[in-house]
């Protein structure tokens, strides 16, 4: 079972969630950090690193004593990152997406895939949860490639907790896709519906059943929990702004250990997910 | 010679646009500002990256000589140079005025590009 953690919004708490759920799992749960431009669970989890491994993208080396100038490897690219320009082929190894569709197109067999390091993958634990992050490069631009490399960690033995990043473009997508549920994190403030009304509108097309929590919920308006109500979206679960919160935030403690009382809410989070998921893939099957 | 100028309409009286790779249209005349194409670049206009690109290769595979703008990314540029076009940047005004400043010689030509890749 996977679970995608998202927000539209940045800061609504996220990590938040994901950590401490993972964290009442234990042994039957791993949590992925898929925000790989800014990951955080660490810092809440301390994480005891066991393994750091480069991830490469393959992009295109052109052999030009080779290469007849038919330009079909510029055709096939959807992001310019090779193009024929009089008589010679330009690579934007930066743009490249590592498909792989230009070296395989070519008929001279004139490209040969070279490796560029777009970031690292650490594996380890904290205690009994299995622990995973993505970091990616400084000054790389491009995300997915590397979300894609920590989503092949996923032990499909065990409870996946993804940490999304925030916002509802291709980083999202890539880690959210292929899960079988998502907790849409909001606030409610104007812009907390914003941003969810906007994220939940991507995600709606992949056809994964959502569930939202709304953070700081004693805060704000109503707008989060009328958003519910008007799109058949379950309210999982309401954490007040409260300031023992803030304080174990401030400290770097998991919310499970700042606020007495929460390992059972995140316990039964957990279970109120799991018989969504099993309802909705028997609704699937009929 | 062959002339590319970035533009926002379809004639040579139109104002150019001042962005290379997003520009609507690429205007391409004759050095006695006739217009021998106009190139329709909306596709490039809202793509996500690589438009610089993109068009650079359009003008490089209609054999420009020159090419007329204002600004110019560094992806764009290293396509150009390597399409032997020169790049005239920091133009403005119309299509015709940014040609007839060609003919006195008022347009500098850039040695690198004059505009940040953006993402």
């Amino acid at each position: 079972m996977i679970i995608a953690v998202a927000s539209g919004k940045g800061g609504t708490g996220k990590t938040t969630v994901a950590t401490s759920l993972a964290l009442v799992l234990g042994n039957r749960a791993q949590i992925l950090d898929c925000d790989v431009e800014e990951p955080n669970c660490h810092i809440l989890l301390k994480p005891t690193i066991l393994t750091t491994d480069t991830v490469n993208l393959p992009v295109p080396s052109v052999d030009l004593e080779k290469c007849s100038l038919c330009g079909k490897c510029g055709e096939v690219c959807q992001f310019s990152a090779i193009v024929l320009i009089g008589k010679t082929i330009l690579t934007f190894p930066e743009l490249c997406h590592g498909c792989g569709s230009c070296s395989i197109l070519c008929p001279e067999k004139a490209i040969r895939e070279i490796p560029r390091n777009i970031g690292v993958i650490e594996t380890g634990f904290v205690k009994d949860l299995d622990f995973v992050q993505g970091r990616i490069r400084i000054g790389e631009a491009m995300s997915p490639p590397l979300i894609r490399e920590v989503k092949t960690k996923i032990n499909r033995d065990k409870i996946a907790i993804l940490d999304s990043p925030p916002g509802a473009s291709c980083p999202v997508i890539t880690t959210v896709k292929n899960t079988d549920f998502v907790i849409m994190v909001t606030e409610p403030t104007p812009f907390g519906l914003n941003d969810l009304e906007i994220a939940v509108e991507a995600i709606k097309g992949l056809r994964i059943p959502m569930g939202i929590v709304i953070n700081r919920s004693d805060i704000g308006d109503s707008s989060a929990r009328d958003f519910c109500n008007n799109n058949g979206l379950p309210l999982l679960m309401e954490i007040p702004h409260h300031r023992k919160v803030a304080e174990g935030y401030a400290q770097g403690a998991p919310l499970i250990e700042s606020m007495p009382g929460y390992g059972h809410k995140f316990k039964k989070l957990s279970d109120d997910i799991q018989m969504i998921i099993s309802e909705s893939y028997e609704g699937a099957s009929i | 010679m062959k002339i590319a100028v970035t533009s926002t309409g379809k004639t040579i009286e139109s104002a150019m646009d001042p962005r290379f790779g997003r520009a609507p249209y690429i205007l391409i005349v004759d050095d006695n500002c006739n217009l021998i194409e106009a190139i329709d670049n909306s596709a490039n206009v809202n793509a996500f990256r690589g438009a610089g690109i993109q068009a650079a290769k359009a003008i490089a595979d209609r054999k420009v000589d020159m090419l007329l703008t204002g600004r110019c990314g560094p992806n764009a540029f290293t396509t150009l140079e390597a399409a032997g076009v020169k790049v005239g940047i920091e133009q403005s005004g119309t299509v015709r005025e940014a040609v007839e400043r060609v003919k006195k010689n008022e347009v500098s030509i850039a040695d690198k590009p004059n505009a940040e890749a953006h993402w």
